[in-house]
């Protein structure tokens, strides 16, 4: 298969998804169904040559093919095969395709499972899929083509970045375009109900899992990047608010409201408006996230010079998604109002500040991840908004976040009873005092740790709560429906995640040391010897690897080797060496040599202990599954079956969720 | 006029929502202005442009050869050139994996006395995951002139 075919099967994508996005709007506009008809053969006809072409990547990659461009950039014969197919995706313009393979996905599930949705509703929708996918096909095919051929043919390839090759850097980029690119589905249902001037409640029912899908998947992403950041540049942090990491966490706390606002669209019918804000943003957040990191604009305004077709292609891109959609949200918007009023003490208050909060903390780091671009417009010189900018005002953003969330659930929809709540405030208060008080005996006063766990405590205290609630007032069998579940899932996370962010950022020790072989650093209970440095080889790299024992006491608790790899290009690596525990984690990180011409002497070491420093991906991990389980609740399910008889009785469908909720 | 409900619901929420855009485009000014970084070329900082800012971000070409280690500690001593000037930079602690001699590199700390003190060194290329794009750029960058940020010195 010659990578001609690829191009080829991209171009007919790009006819067929013309033929998706077209014809189908024009014909519910003319209520032809003949037109509307086409919708689901074209994505389908989409979906199977954009996987041709993703798929003859993938198998230049496997073969080989060094006389295409991308594959001499990203690869040569040394690389194992798995990094062979992650390097299809490890540069800008095989990470477009995967991009445009995603949405195939995503268009594909839509087109089947929506058969039960209004013909002209879900003709639009699969329709905005199309424009969006018209977009994606014409910026890969006209200005980043990874078919491009590299005459003469080279003998070896170059190399895929050595940070790119590892495990956690395999899957973190699909998962994180899965959620990019699932915010489209609630951004085409957004653009549906705009186009058609209505927006049913029960719509934005089957479209909730859909959104909560896509964030789960965003989560996962984010966490796999945070843990690979952790465990392979050897600076032992987490996060860095650098802006390819706010790139992706923008569209993640957009997600986080719009999730939380469609519940209450879909239950009580208010907000609307502001659901179909929030869906618009989420989605453009996630195509500027997917620009920012992959054109480096970031970096450096100038990157664009390099080919000013990009730049031009992706603003054009940009501007015509969130201009268009938001001049047609201010003309059309005023129709879709409606919904029931609500008390000043009510869920919807509840959520409906939480919904502030997660919007205006995206606004921040936009404005933050920017500035050095605004900085550059306004000739202000070569500015960057440091991490204090953001690490001083989200936790500042999120703290109404936090405390509010245990009432949150044992609000009413509508009219919420203030006793409820003293009761409640008065038990959390109390439990996260007491720990509060424990902490502080064990982390000798330590300001920012105790806070941790009074705030994750109180959190995680007013999810038992709720579910000690259900568990006593709701029927066997229907105390945890998904949604609910989901719900306590993802808001333990959220405890969790707090507890570890706060105690690992405070209680952290890292040392920066010279030691020299048999040479022993203390940290804490530990002792970690340094045994010295020997040469050791992989695939495609060789290393100097240390080896560092790591005692407590009498007892050994790790031989830990890190390693600094160089690669064939010379490009040198640092493999950190992490012993991982669910209280801490010890972490080794190989410096340099004191001496060069001395491998065997003294080195430059990194030793860190960080406590606690787990709980920040099992938190997210919890709520990536939150959002799973929430998709797979059978009302969502149940509703889609009721739709075949028509509108199926509304109201009682509406009593049900709010009885339950 | 009496309120009803509606009426004063709207209310309310619209005096939460102007209340708290403001706080927060109070704090987020505040934050901006003690967080901005001016990154400055060693050129920029001879002729005095640096005399304003505690901490800024030097950013510039390892001088080749100019790199000493001390021999029992983690100090290390280099000097940041561009096109028409150099800084003697002072760093404790372990360097990225890239840093070595022409290497682009940003350095952020302050000025003492005539000689930059470090508190973080990035080698160029350690940006957390790197776009191909600005390899090429920094290549070209390496290729046809010295120092990293043509923008910094286009006055």
């Amino acid at each position: 298969m010659t990578p001609e075919l690829g191009q080829l099967a991209l171009i007919l994508a790009l006819l067929l998804a013309l033929a998706q996005s077209i014809l189908p709007l024009v014909g519910a506009w003319r209520g032809n169904r003949a037109l509307m008809a086409v919708a689901r053969p074209a994505a389908a006809g989409q979906a199977v040559f954009v996987a041709m072409a993703f798929g003859i990547l993938a198998w230049a990659f496997l073969r080989f093919d060094f006389s295409v461009q991308y594959v001499a950039d990203n690869s040569n014969l040394a690389l194992p095969w798995y990094y062979r197919i992650a390097a299809v995706w490890g540069a800008h313009e095989g990470s477009l395709l995967l991009w445009i393979l995603i949405l195939n996905v995503w268009t594909i599930a839509l087109a089947a499972l929506s058969q039960k949705l209004p013909e002209v509703f879900a003709s639009r929708v699969i329709a905005v899929m199309g424009l969006i996918a018209v977009g994606f096909l014409a910026f890969i095919i006209f200005t980043s083509n990874p078919f491009g051929r590299l005459l003469p043919m080279p003998g070896d390839g170059a190399d895929l970045n050595p940070v790119l090759q590892d495990p956690g850097m395999t899957f973190h980029p699909p998962m994180l375009y899965m959620g990019y690119v699932g915010f489209s589905v609630a951004f085409a249902f957004s653009i549906a109900a705009l186009l058609g001037g209505e927006l049913e409640q029960a719509w934005v029912r089957w479209a909730r899992p859909w959104t909560n899908m896509a964030w789960a998947f965003l989560t996962c992403g984010i966490v796999a990047g945070s843990w690979w950041a952790y465990a392979e540049l050897g600076w032992g942090g987490w996060w860095f608010w650098d802006p390819v990491e706010n790139a992706s966490f923008m569209p993640w706390l957009v997600g986080a409201a719009l999730i939380h606002a469609q519940a209450v669209t879909e239950k009580r019918g208010s907000l609307r408006a502001w659901t179909i804000l929030l869906s618009i943003f989420a989605f453009s957040l996630s195509l500027l996230g997917t620009f920012l990191v992959r054109s480096g604009v970031l970096t450096s305004v100038h990157a664009f010079a390099s080919d000013p077709r990009r730049g031009v292609f992706i603003l054009a891109f940009l501007t015509i998604v969130v201009g268009g959609s938001l001049l047609l949200y201010a003309l059309r918007a005023p129709k879709v109002l409606g919904g029931k009023a609500f008390n000043v003490v009510s869920r919807e208050t509840v959520l409906l500040i939480g919904n502030l909060m997660f919007a205006v903390a995206a606004a921040m780091v936009l404005l933050g991840t920017l500035f050095p671009l605004i900085g550059d417009a306004l000739n202000l010189g070569r500015i960057s908004v440091g991490p204090p900018y953001f690490g001083f005002l989200f936790p500042l953003l999120m703290a109404p976040v936090v405390l509010l969330m245990p009432f949150g659930p044992f609000l009413r929809w509508g009219k919420g009873d203030a006793p409820v709540l003293k009761g409640l405030l008065l038990r959390v208060v109390v439990a996260a005092l007491a720990c509060a008080i424990v902490a502080a005996f064990l982390v000798d006063g330590n300001l920012k740790a105790i806070v941790g766990v009074a705030a994750g405590v109180w959190v995680v205290v007013g999810v038992l709560l709720y579910a000690l609630k259900r568990w006593r007032e709701a029927p066997r069998g229907r105390r945890y429906p998904g949604e609910m579940a989901g719900m306590l899932l993802a808001h333990l996370g959220v405890g969790i995640f707090v507890i570890g962010v706060l105690l690992s950022e405070s209680l952290s020790v890292t040392r920066d040391v010279r030691m020299a072989p048999g040479e022993t650093q203390h940290i804490g209970s530990y002792d970690f010897r340094f045994d010295g440095v020997h040469h050791t080889t992989g695939p495609n790299w060789t290393a100097d690897q240390g080896t560092v024992t790591v005692t407590r006491g009498e007892k050994q608790i790790a031989v830990m080797h890190p390693q600094k790899r160089t690669y064939p290009r010379g490009q040198v690596q640092t493999e950190s060496a992490v012993d991982a525990g669910v209280t801490r984690d010890l972490y080794v990180a190989l410096g340099e040599p004191m001496d060069a011409n001395n491998l065997e002497g003294a080195w430059a070491l990194r030793l860190y202990t960080k406590p606690f420093i787990r709980w920040i991906w099992g938190g997210g991990l919890l709520m990536m599954l939150g959002g799973v389980v929430c998709a797979t609740d059978k009302r969502f399910r149940l509703k889609r079956a009721a739709k075949a008889e028509g509108v199926v009785d509304a109201g009682a469908t509406l009593q049900v969720g709010e009885s339950r909720a | 006029m009496p309120m009803n409900p509606t009426r004063k619901r709207r209310l309310t929420i619209v005096l939460s929502i102007l209340a708290a855009a403001v706080v927060a485009a109070v704090l987020v000014v505040l934050a901006l202005q003690n967080n901005m970084n001016y990154l400055l070329t060693p050129s920029q900082v001879q002729s005095g442009e640096a005399a304003s800012y505690k901490t800024f971000r030097l950013g510039g070409m390892v001088k080749a050869g100019s790199i000493q280690r001390s021999s029992d500690s983690l100090k290390v001593t280099f000097t940041v050139v561009d096109a028409g000037g150099a800084m003697p930079v002072e760093y404790t602690g372990i360097l990225p994996d890239l840093f070595r001699d022409n290497q682009s590199v940003i350095a952020t700390g302050h000025m003492d006395n005539a000689r930059f003190v470090a508190t973080e060194v990035l080698a160029k290329h350690d940006e957390t995951y790197m776009p191909k794009e600005l390899k090429d750029a920094m290549a070209k960058a390496h290729a046809d002139k010295p120092g990293i940020e043509k923008a910094g010195n286009r006055e």
